[in-house]
């Protein structure tokens, strides 16, 4: 008798270790696999549940100084170190992977101002309520030494921020004027004014290192090239600017926090109007810093909230809040853009992730392909009622959500207010006004 | 020019009338002195304040007028005053020397160019004014209008590579990683040294004759020339490559052809030809060179030694096991077979020939029996007998194989009636359950047939071929009752070509068939829609069994389909299904309205019907429904009606970024997932648009991309040049 076997291959079936993945052969034949949208649809719309349910941004919080946290500063070449300065004087220099401060210092009487790592990371300047700009060492001073600052320059008038040139021993003040000056000198080597008598903040550009963009008290934002003995431009807006930030990828556009609960996101080529207006927050905006992709930032709000907007996108794409924290003055977004980081009025700094669902540490392969799968389902079917409906939910505190509601009552109300004028005027002595331009007083030269 | 030379005249006169004032209080003192000498007691008094005032205002004035002239010391030293080389920079009162003083002497001077003075003279007769200058804000304006025109045409250089950021599919930051994987063996090697002596000799060497270290793809002498190359050099190079490159592909194109000639007659030709050149070259050769003959010999010698060790040209590959099933019927096939294992003769014979008898020996083993054998028909239904040569003692088998082929078709007979039995059996008792429930089932019976009418309308029009439709037919009642049917089914006669296309149904099962249609589940049912038959199913592998255990087999399998059968009694999901779309139908079919009052303008009351024509008047008949879209397709009920527990999950307008409905469904429509895609095509859509390094800082963008960007503008254009 011949028995007949069915004889298969071992290299077929057989794993070559256990830790590899059962082969399954497959059959991409559509008609074996049919209902594919639908099925497809159920997987987005359970990612989108777990992308909500994994949602748990807040990491950490730094609590150390004792007073409201008015300044931090990114280290330039660390990213486990941060630098904040608090409205009684102090600063601190934080590890953030330990979650503890590793250096205290008594830098200014009254507020500190501003602060900025060299981009060598080796030295940080800080200014003060005391007229001062202090540039200190980045490490500690050795057993016995005393905390002394390497330059102390006297200023005639209060400094109320800094940056430091990307590339260059420079570095720019802000108070009465603005003011270039070289680390070796104790002058500046150049200032700037325009009618003003007082700016909030000043930052270089990062792309373009000689263009310096700042926002003054008569509402107005200024540009300035640093070769030139004059500044370019100066765009007046209905309400004061609080700070600005330039996109770190992308040379002419930076975003400015305003107090008119908006944040305006401007083409520096074109001042006459801003390419994107975004608008979330239910009080004035008190900083903004862009992650270093370039794709989004994050704003920090006196509503007690951080908003994450794509750089592109009118609204935000998150809201990160706790019940303790208070008014947000300040807030960076880490330089490997994976967190954020966040000071506000209760003394305290908070690390949050940047995608709120992301996980962090090592991933196997199958993890990241999975993520990525469900990424792009999410992506695809983000049109979906469903899917948009659980993506856009976000509980907001009581006081916030009836804040925002007011905003949009009244906003209704200016609408059509706005519309029964022009219904009853002769036509065309109305004209419509879109919401980038209604903000716009005057664009200078 | 003249205006302001002649300002500048003005000023020294009003100088010089300040000196002349200066000069003048002492005269003016004496004066006054007079005066004072003349005036009462009281004026002096005022006269003095007077005075006072007068010098003062005097002073003021004087020190209005120009530079602050230097006050002459008490004491003077010659060496102030004068200089070294006898020119001071302010002399005194008068030294200084007028433009119009020096035009004088020009105009004087005989030997003074003729030119120059007729510019002078010009110059003298413009009367017109310069104009005044901006003012300080005005010019400044002007300045911030220019700055930033720079500023901005310098920012927008970054324009391309922002673009080019925007659109891309993937970025990855940071931006200018190193290229992570393995790196060249150079780099890595590069901080490496030689220490011991003999290490060093090598590598004085190896960098003496600019060898390589490791294995690069080019040579540090091989970039050089690269480097060196110029343009025209490149182009010729280039051009010479390409020509190879289309002869390779040329004659790699002809053989290919010529290899796919399936002409046997043609390659024989070819193959003999070149047996015949090689032939005559050999004997040439004999007679020339008789160490390349000797080498050639031995050459036949390796071959033949390959030949022994190797199985070719033995009949036991593929193409030799598939001729040898052929073999039996076909004398093409087994002439090759023959052909083959002469080539094997061919090159094992030996020179000197010994071992003869040997060989054919073994040669008698290799040839599978069947080529010799004469064509036995008995076991020709048996697909395991065929062909298939096996290592098993052929001499049993020979002798006994008449035998054994009797014998299993007597088994197999018995079998199959047993089998047969059982079913008979079988459907008697279902028969008789099946009465009972005949009556009940007799509704159902109806629908079936319309359905099956309605089945054959539509294949008809589909299927227009005659013997399509039937066919199909056959298969649709065939898939009822595979498993038996083909149990029943008797094998194919001996000596026909294995079953290709679907058996012909026979009719004696037919009647059969209809009867068991009415059994309780019909498990190929579910899915109406004709699926493809397959013909060998598991049943039939019972062909070569021989003993009790694969009948066991089967009526375990049986069993289980009995108790299949069980466990969906009751469910016809057919009759179920046409019950489903005739009520669907009847629902949508629109109502008849009566609307008659009974008792309205004649008489009412029980037993009373309203008149036919207030019947007729006040029945409002309905529009006739538009036709359904499923009348013609049994198998399918499409209903219009909308379901709303679905409209939650549909997007109700056409989101932004899409211009038509088409656009963004065929975004829906294309799956992403491994299930409907290969790996590849999964990895590729599911890129993230960006990829972040936990840990690595991201500076911003530096000017190298500017560069980089405009290095690959640049070559663009090279490249649409050529």
């Amino acid at each position: 008798m011949k028995v007949k076997v069915i004889s298969r291959n071992p290299d077929d079936y057989v794993r070559e270790t256990k830790y590899d993945i059962q082969r399954v052969p497959r059959n991409y034949d559509p008609t074996l696999h049919p209902f594919e949208v639908c099925r497809e649809y159920t997987r987005a719309l359970n990612a989108t549940k777990l992308d909500r349910v994994f949602a748990k941004p807040f990491l950490a919080s730094l609590d150390g100084h004792r007073d409201g946290v008015n300044c931090m500063a990114k280290h330039a070449t660390s990213l486990a170190t941060l630098l904040s300065g608090s409205c009684d004087g102090e600063v601190k220099v934080w590890n953030l992977t330990k979650h503890e401060c590793v250096r205290t210092l008594q830098a200014h009487e009254g507020f500190v101002r501003g602060m900025v790592v060299r981009f060598c990371g080796t030295s940080f300047f800080t200014v003060g309520d005391d007229k001062t700009i202090k540039q200190w060492k980045m490490e500690a001073p050795g057993y016995g030494e005393e905390e002394e600052p390497i330059n102390t320059i006297l200023g005639k008038t209060v400094f109320t921020g800094l940056d430091h040139h990307r590339e260059e021993g420079l570095f720019a003040t802000c108070g009465q004027q603005v003011d270039i000056w070289d680390e070796q000198r104790s002058s500046p080597i150049r200032s700037f004014t325009w009618g003003v008598d007082s700016f909030s903040s000043v930052h270089f550009n990062p792309v373009e290192t000689e263009l310096l963009a700042s926002c003054a008290s008569d509402r107005s934002i200024v540009l300035y090239d640093m070769r030139e003995s004059t500044p370019l431009k100066k765009v007046i807006m209905t309400m004061r600017s609080n700070t600005l930030c330039w996109n770190p990828m992308e040379a002419y556009y930076f975003t400015a926090s305003n107090e008119d609960y908006n944040l305006y996101t401007y083409d520096m080529r074109y001042l006459e109007k801003p390419i994107m207006v975004h608008m979330d927050h239910v009080s004035a905006v008190l900083d903004v810093d862009y992650s270093p992709t370039g794709k989004e930032f994050v704003s920090a709000s006196f509503d007690k909230t951080i908003r994450i907007f794509p750089k592109d996108s009118d609204r935000s794409r998150e809201v990160y809040h706790t019940k303790r924290m208070q008014h947000v003055i300040c807030v960076k977004w880490s330089a490997d853009s994976k967190y954020v980081l966040s000071g506000s009025d209760e003394m305290n700094i908070r690390l949050w992730k940047a995608n709120a669902s992301e996980k962090l540490g090592v991933l196997s392969l199958r993890e990241k392909q999975a993520i990525n799968y469900n990424q792009k389902l999410r992506e695809k079917f983000q049109y979906h009622p469903q899917v948009r409906r659980i993506t856009k939910h976000r509980h907001l505190p009581k006081a916030l959500h009836h804040q925002r509601k007011e905003l949009q009552v009244m906003k209704e109300a200016r609408r059509r207010k706005e519309r029964n004028v022009r219904k009853h005027s002769k036509p065309g002595s109305v004209p419509v006004v879109s919401e980038k331009e209604k903000h716009i007083v005057a664009v200078l030269e | 020019m003249a205006k302001v030379v002649e300002k500048k005249s003005a000023k020294r006169r009003v100088k010089k009338r300040s000196k002349g004032i200066k000069e003048k209080p002492e005269v003016a003192y004496d004066e006054e002195e007079e005066e004072t000498i003349t005036s009462e007691e009281e004026e002096e008094e005022k006269d003095g304040e007077d005075e006072r005032k007068h010098r003062k205002l005097l002073e003021a004035i004087s020190s209005l007028g120009g530079p602050r002239r230097k006050r002459v010391a008490e004491r003077s030293e010659a060496s102030v005053q004068m200089s070294e080389f006898t020119v001071t920079t302010a002399g005194e009162a008068g030294d200084q020397i007028d433009l119009s003083e020096l035009i004088g002497t020009v105009e004087q001077t005989p030997g003074g160019p003729s030119k120059t003075a007729k510019q002078l003279k010009n110059l003298q007769r413009i009367k017109k004014t310069i104009e005044s200058p901006l003012s300080k804000q005005q010019s400044q304006k002007i300045q911030r209008a220019v700055a930033f025109q720079k500023a901005s045409a310098e920012v927008s250089r970054w324009s391309g590579v922002i673009r080019q950021h925007q659109r891309a599919e993937q970025l990855v930051f940071p931006l200018n990683q190193d290229p992570s994987g393995p790196k060249p063996m150079e780099k890595v090697v590069m901080g490496w040294k030689a220490r011991t002596p003999l290490e060093e000799e090598i590598f004085s060497l190896l960098t003496a004759n600019k060898q390589p270290i490791d294995d690069p793809v080019l040579t540090p002498a091989d970039e050089a020339s690269v480097r060196a190359m110029s343009l025209e050099e490149a182009k010729i190079r280039r051009a010479e490559l390409q020509k190879n490159r289309a002869l390779q592909s040329y004659y790699e194109a002809r053989a290919r052809r010529e290899k796919r000639i399936k002409s046997k007659k043609f390659h024989k030709v070819q193959n003999k030809g070149k047996k015949k050149e090689f032939l005559r070259r050999f004997e040439e050769m004999v007679k020339t060179d008789p160490a390349a003959a000797l080498e050639e010999l031995s050459k036949m010698e390796l071959a033949r030694m390959q030949e022994r060790m190797s199985l070719k040209h033995q009949n036991s590959g593929k193409w030799a096991r598939s001729k040898a099933v052929m073999a039996k019927y076909d004398q093409e096939a087994r002439r090759a077979m023959q052909e083959q294992l002469e080539v094997h003769k061919e090159l094992t014979e030996r020179v000197v020939q010994k071992e003869e008898e040997e060989e054919e020996e073994e040669e008698e083993e290799k040839l599978p029996e069947i080529v010799n054998d004469a064509e036995h028909g008995g076991d020709s239904s048996n697909p395991w007998m065929r062909g298939k040569l096996t290592q098993e003692p052929r001499e049993e088998q020979k002798g006994d194989s008449a035998e054994l082929t009797g014998q299993e078709e007597q088994e197999e007979q018995q079998e199959e009636q047993s089998v047969g039995l059982q079913q008979e059996e079988e459907e008697q008792q279902e028969e008789q359950q099946e009465e009972q429930e005949q009556e009940e089932e007799e509704e159902e019976e109806l629908l079936l047939r319309q359905f099956q009418s309605r089945r054959k309308v539509r294949q008809e029009q589909f299927h227009p071929g005659p013997e399509e439709a039937p066919l199909e037919e056959a298969e649709l009642l065939d898939q009822e009752h595979t498993g038996d049917v083909h149990l029943v089914e008797a094998p194919p006669p001996a000596g026909a070509p294995p079953p290709a296309g679907a058996p012909p149904p026979t009719e004696t099962v037919a009647p059969v068939r209809k009867r068991k249609r009415r059994r309780g589940i019909e498990l190929k049912e579910v899915l109406t829609k004709g699926t493809v038959e397959v013909q060998a199913p598991l049943p039939l592998s019972v062909e070569e069994d021989q003993d009790r255990e694969e009948v066991q087999d089967r009526e375990q399998v049986q069993d289980q389909r009995g108790l299949i059968r069980e466990a969906f009694a009751g469910d016809d999901v057919v009759s179920d299904f046409l019950k489903d779309k005739t009520a669907q139908e009847d629902a949508a079919k629109p109502k008849l309205v009566d609307l008659t009052l009974p008792g309205w303008g004649e008489w009412g009351g029980v037993g009373l019907q309203p008149s036919r024509s207030k019947r007729k008047r006040f029945r409002v008949r309905a529009p006739p429904p538009a036709s359904r879209k499923d009348t013609k397709l049994p198998a399918v009920i499409i209903s219009e009606k909308r379901n709303g527990g679905v409209g939650v999950h549909q997007v109700s307008t056409l989101p932004f970024p899409f211009e038509n409905q088409e656009q963004f469904e065929s975004t829906i429509r294309v799956p992403t997932g491994r299930t409907w895609n290969t790996e590849r095509t999964v990895r590729k859509v599911t890129k993230p648009r960006v990829v972040t390094q936990l840990g690595s800082i991201i500076q911003p963008m530096a000017r190298e991309e500017l560069l980089k960007d405009r290095r690959q503008k640049t070559v663009a254009m090279a490249t649409r040049k050529l």
